[in-house]
């Protein structure tokens, strides 16, 4: 993921902390270091609290002075209060997820407002890929091959945009990111990565 | 850097002189109690560096540094001290041994001053909330109003716990480890079978026992039961597999052919030069009379909670197994109450909580050093 180079942050990181409102309750699911968070609580002042897999990642975060709960997105939702949060925050997490559209739900459940974010399956280098060469696309953004991939999910922006209209789940906005910036014009086929703000309808 | 506190007197103290003698849950008045706690590091001007700890079944007073001569230091040791985990350089650590336990604190080997000799069975049956106002009344003693932190592992950990709802408005955090909220019927059976071990010995005598022969194979039994169930199948593996003692074959006798069997007679026999038999009567009974969850479930005794929790366990624990730290956290989370919890990947079972230092000396510095910086922990 690109990085502003004056404050070091990342482009996807910087985008939902222009997303988030001050004081905010946020929920990251698979905060990892918890990066995304600590940037969020020194920026925005949000309280936090992160739900990580990975013990030591959650040492990681704890030295960040962030709270955070050992589990696994699938099933660490249920023990929230509805509307718990204002954000709830699920950045390239989703597609590794065994049970997406129940994390989804119960997101929407506790949070009054999701961002999700997910890699572009179908970016047009990856459609170049299945095209013409006949292979499972492998490319900057979507390293990883057949047998060693942590993704369990494999979708594009068009993709879950139907998803969410199926489902009655209000897009609030749609940004398209590539390693250069914000994609305005045909995200689906230019931009490696969707940020997606939602909301219950 | 880590160091060692050096050496370390224990202090005493007696609270509760008659005619304000305590009300222990069970009805029954107990006083004067005598107090053996503690101190590590500087109490700070505005006295809010202090932070609790609270000993396991058979622990002490003695949690850091060196008694005059000794070879072993304190239980915690390894995670109180300067540059430690409860890093003395900046908290003052008050550390008690529990009431009804044998290192100080007034127990079933104490003596009656209306008889003038040892209670024994005569000493009333304390619980878990009992050792909790004997230690408020120490922290009252020794001039604190509010604890940074209380912490424990196992019974210490109920401890912290009932803290954490009794006198919410004095303490900022809690950090438990290695816990339950209640004794579930497999822990409650385990003690029983100690017990029993104890009661059934000839010596006992119905805990009339003292200046005379202590019920030491009764204690015994009783120690190499509780020992296995702090260790996990695969410590155990690790530690003994089927090495033989001193020989090359089994011997096909009843004497001791393997390494555990040795060690557990070890343990036996240390824990009867250590420890009292009825004051072990009466603690286990404390752990298994204890239930946070009695008056209502436990997501509503909660709601009373002010406290952040740091909440420990470990995957082998299957003494104090992680889920029962799960249903903890989840009723903290229902209360919107600032909980992290973290199950440590860990094969040394239920000692994981004195053995495992690096994992939770990083988190709970991490943790206290948030909670320092939380504007109300200094109100």
């Amino acid at each position: 993921m690109p990085t502003n180079s004056e404050s070091n942050i990342r482009l996807d990181h910087q985008i939902i902390l222009d997303l988030i409102e001050p004081n905010a309750k946020v929920l990251d699911l698979g905060c990892g270091d918890g990066t995304l968070l600590s940037l969020l609580s020194k920026e925005k002042q949000v309280r936090s609290t992160g739900i990580e897999i990975n013990e030591q990642a959650i040492y990681q975060s704890m030295a960040k002075g962030l709270t955070i709960s050992h589990g696994d997105i699938d099933t660490g939702l249920t023990d929230y209060a509805s509307k718990r949060f204002d954000y709830v925050i699920l950045n390239e997490s989703l597609q590794q997820v065994l049970h997406p559209q129940t994390v989804i739900f119960e997101a929407l459940r506790v949070g009054k407002k999701v961002i999700v974010g997910i890699p572009n399956f179908c970016h047009i280098r990856a459609r170049f890929q299945i095209f013409f060469r006949g292979k499972v696309p492998v490319t900057k953004q979507l390293p990883y091959e057949w047998y060693d991939t942590p993704n369990l999910r494999f979708l594009s922006l068009k993709d879950f945009r139907k998803f969410c209209k199926k489902n009655s789940i209000k897009i609030l906005k749609e940004i398209g990111i590539d390693n250069k910036g914000i994609v305005p014009f045909r995200p689906n086929l230019f931009a490696n990565a969707g940020l997606y703000v939602l909301e219950r309808n | 850097m880590s160091e060692s506190l050096g050496i370390i007197e224990t202090q005493f103290c007696t609270l509760f002189e008659p005619p304000h003698e305590l009300a222990l849950k069970s009805g029954v008045k107990l006083g004067p109690i005598t107090v053996a706690y503690e101190t590590y590091g500087q109490l700070n001007k505005d006295k809010s560096n202090a932070i609790l700890v609270f000993h396991a079944l058979t622990g002490d007073a003695h949690a850091a540094g060196f008694h005059k001569d000794a070879k072993k230091p304190g239980w915690w040791d390894d995670m109180v001290g300067p540059g430690k985990a409860f890093d003395t350089n900046k908290y003052f650590v008050i550390s008690s041994n529990v009431l009804g336990g044998c290192k100080g604190t007034t127990g079933p080997a104490s003596i009656d001053p209306k008889t003038g000799k040892p209670y024994g069975l005569s000493f009333p049956m304390v619980t878990i909330d009992d050792m909790v106002v004997v230690q408020k009344k120490l922290i009252d003693h020794l001039g604190i109003k509010r604890l940074l932190c209380v912490s424990g592992g196992s019974m210490g950990g109920l401890q912290a716990l009932k803290w954490a709802v009794q006198y919410r408005d004095h303490l900022a955090s809690v950090i438990l480890i290695a816990t339950n909220y209640r004794h579930t019927a497999q822990q409650i059976a385990l003690h029983e079978v100690c017990r029993q071990a104890i009661m059934s010995d000839p010596d006992w005598l119905a805990g009339d026992y003292y200046g005379k022969s202590v019920p030491a194979r009764g204690m015994a039994l009783s120690r190499m039961i509780g020992h296995i169930t702090y260790m996990s199948e695969k410590s155990m593996d690790e530690k003994f597999g089927r090495k033989l003692i001193g020989k090359e074959k089994v011997g096909y006798d009843f004497s001791h052919d393997f390494e555990v069997e040795n060690y557990l007679k070890y343990r036996g026999d240390s824990f009867v030069q250590r420890f009292d038999a009825n004051s072990y009567l009466y603690l286990t009974k404390a752990l298994d009379y204890f239930d946070l969850s009695e008056e209502g479930d436990l997501a509503t005794v909660f709601k009373k909670v002010l406290a952040s929790f740091l909440i420990i366990s470990f995957t082998s624990d299957w003494l104090y197994p992680s889920y029962q730290s799960k249903e903890m956290v989840r009723a903290l989370k229902a209360n919107d109450i600032d909980v992290s919890d973290i199950e440590i990947n860990s094969t040394y079972g239920h000692d994981a909580f004195l053995v495992e230092v690096e994992g939770q000396s990083k988190l709970i510095k991490h943790f206290l050093t948030r909670i320092e910086k939380q504007p109300h922990a200094h109100k």
